[in-house]
């Protein structure tokens, strides 16, 4: 039997094994003429070259960033190098909400050299076509070091699309992402992050949002193929009365795969609501998935579910906690593992539905949680991902 | 259509079905009846096909062929269709994809279809998510009309229906199994249609659902046995009059 904590514990992971990036990537003036391999591991990640229906556009390459172009109006999307030096006020934005100190990695990511995406919507703006950026790793054997922040002032409204890849699915490489978000009052923001790395990545992001008074964060976190580890944990904040928090995360974990990759929020005014849903298939590989809320105020509100699935012995290991302080806090979870009821697969068969086919049918219908908000688009791939990836386990 | 010779069916160690004969010949829809634990839902699920009702002796012809061992799903394409009582729910997948695998590639008019048994609002929820017993019944029914079954396996249709749609319901069935006098719009009614070749078991404890089909023939089974075979009203008549257990007595005397 798998023992979770044995292979890639994160504090275990030896960052001495990996390499700073060694060059640079040029900048890409045309977009259209990125080679098709690189377009289709991009495409595969939500990331669409030809910015069809897209807001705006954000391409790192290891360290360098080799494209960024905003082409909305309310909207600021570039480097978070040049957004430094633009804006002296965005010092006051970093190292907020994560501390350089926290661990290893973090700790890592503030010493050495940096790159990542700065998206910033002004007041009241509504952006509703996606905006895309990709961080993508494509240097064997060295660390993508990164440090994004997004701030959507009051009443904007965001929706945006990250797309993480590497080269090729055999490349080993470290990826370290240190995100800081601000939803300020009565802000929307929807992020969608899609994975796709590798059998021999390690990934490592840090990130925490601070969501103000009636704002809210929509999250989505999908990652459908392999990937050697895997850790993450945001923390949320809901800072404000009737601040909102929703977090998606749809996980498949084949051969030796190690996903750990949780939700933490805190309610901490009345009115604060958060939903974390968590989807899961082990084929093979190793899930553990957090969730975490801490009610500290009478009249804020939460729900934590988490369900897996387990098609190949593997691991999967629910850890949903709830934490109240006060009389008055609401909270509740509902957490389910294991193997697809017999009963759900005769009822198709009764239909004419052989086996494999109910089986996939039935995965198909427990990995597509209703993502609201997502472009149609998006969802389509999604859609077609969830499909292509339970065809790959069967 | 559907013959059972000598069929003894264990669930575990146990016998609940104990040397059942039965016909069901094509175009005729028969009763079942028989007090909750008598083993009339192990009998459908065994003509089935499901996993832990094990067939101890005896066989299930359908068509001629001996299905007794065949999967579940090469009965349901030979021609085999279930209405579940309580059928799983199936988190993620909408009614309307469901009515749409039913059908298994035919053409369809899902809207259409669902209008028919007032169902329309529920094409987009996960299937048998929050359902009530009446919606189990439509969505059943639904899926039934888009599979087409030639023979049709109904478990208690009428239990936890509403009076106001069990009349609907009844019409329904009345047209998956040809025995409706009401036909799909656009079409006039025609007495001298082509022979009905659609069959059913339906199986029942109370006996409602006689008030709004017809039937060919009832059947009593009691404690694994089925024990009386006449008109299906006939059955009722006593079984009302006089309890299960006078009306097994008379098949025993």
């Amino acid at each position: 039997m798998r023992d979770s904590v044995n292979k890639g514990k994160p504090g275990d992971l030896d960052l001495e094994k990996y390499k700073p990036v060694s060059g640079s990537h040029d900048y890409i003036e045309d977009l259209s003429r990125v080679g098709t391999n690189e377009s289709q591991r991009w495409l595969n990640v939500g990331i669409d070259v030809s910015e069809n229906n897209r807001a705006a556009t954000f391409i790192q390459k290891d360290n360098s960033v080799v494209y960024s172009c905003a082409k909305t109006e309310g909207l600021e999307m570039m480097s978070i190098g040049d957004a430094l030096k633009k804006h002296d006020w965005l010092e006051g934005y970093m190292w907020q909400l994560l501390s350089p100190d926290k661990d290893q990695f973090t700790s890592r990511s503030n010493q050495m050299p940096y790159n990542g995406y700065f998206i910033h919507s002004a007041p009241g703006a509504k952006i509703t076509r996606p905006i895309q950026s990709c961080l993508y790793m494509a240097e064997e054997g060295s660390i993508q070091n990164i440090h994004n922040i997004i701030i959507a002032e009051e009443d904007s409204e965001m929706h945006i699309i990250t797309g993480c890849a590497s080269a090729h699915h055999g490349m080993s490489g470290l990826h370290l992402g240190v995100s800081e978000f601000y939803v300020k009052k009565g802000a929307v923001v929807h992020f969608t992050m899609i994975h796709d790395w590798g059998e021999k990545a390690d990934v490592r992001p840090r990130t925490a949002v601070h969501v103000e008074e009636g704002g809210v964060i929509v999250s989505n976190y999908i990652s459908l193929h392999p990937v050697g580890s895997l850790e993450m944990y945001p923390k949320t904040i809901l800072d404000g009365e009737g601040a909102v928090a929703r977090f998606n995360s749809i996980l498949v974990a084949t051969n030796d795969s190690w996903l750990d990759v949780g939700s933490r929020v805190l309610l901490n005014e009345p009115g604060t609501r958060a939903e974390i849903i968590s989807r899961g298939i082990t084929a093979g590989g190793t899930i553990i998935a957090r969730g975490e809320m801490v009610g500290k105020v009478a009249g804020c509100k939460g729900h934590l579910e988490c369900k897996g699935l387990i098609l190949n012995e593997g691991l999967m290991h629910a850890i949903p906690e709830l934490k109240g302080y006060v009389p008055g806090v609401d909270m509740s979870h509902e957490a389910a593992v294991g193997k697809i009821d017999q009963r759900e697969i005769e009822y198709l068969m009764a239909r004419g539905l052989d086996e494999d086919e109910a089986v996939s049918t039935i995965v198909r219908g427990f990995l597509s949680v209703n993502i609201e908000g997502l472009p149609p688009a998006l969802a389509a791939e999604i859609d077609r991902a969830v499909t292509e990836t339970q065809e790959d386990m069967m | 259509m559907l013959q059972i010779e000598d069929l003894v069916v264990k669930i575990g160690d146990k016998t609940i079905l104990d040397r059942i004969n039965m016909e069901i010949p094509e175009g005729e829809t028969h009763i079942l009846f028989g007090p909750n634990g008598s083993g009339k839902t192990s009998l459908m699920m065994t003509i089935m096909g499901f996993s832990g009702y094990t067939v101890a002796g005896g066989r299930i012809l359908f068509k001629g062929e001996d299905i007794t061992h065949m999967p579940v799903h090469e009965r349901a394409r030979m021609g085999i269709g279930v209405s579940f009582q309580r059928p799983p729910t199936i988190a993620g997948l909408k009614t309307k994809d469901m009515v749409t695998l039913c059908s298994r590639g035919r053409e369809l008019d899902i809207e259409e279809l669902a209008d028919r048994v007032n169902f329309t609002q529920f094409l987009d929820r996960d299937v048998n998510h929050n359902f009530s017993g009446g919606e189990i019944k439509r969505s059943e029914l639904l899926q039934l009309m888009a599979q087409q079954p030639e023979l049709v396996l109904l478990d208690e249709p009428e239990s936890g229906v509403d009076l106001e749609n069990i009349v609907l319901l009844g019409d329904i069935v009345n047209m998956l199994l040809e025995r409706g006098v009401k036909c799909p719009r656009s079409l006039t009614p025609n007495p001298h249609r082509k022979r009905r070749t659609k069959s059913a078991l339906v199986i029942t404890h109370t006996g409602h659902i006689l008030d709004y089909i017809t039937a060919d023939r009832g059947q009593v089974l009691h404690n694994g046995h089925l024990c009386c075979v006449k008109n299906a009203r006939e059955i009722l008549k006593w079984i009302r009059e006089y309890g299960y257990e006078e009306c097994v007595r008379c098949e025993i005397v």
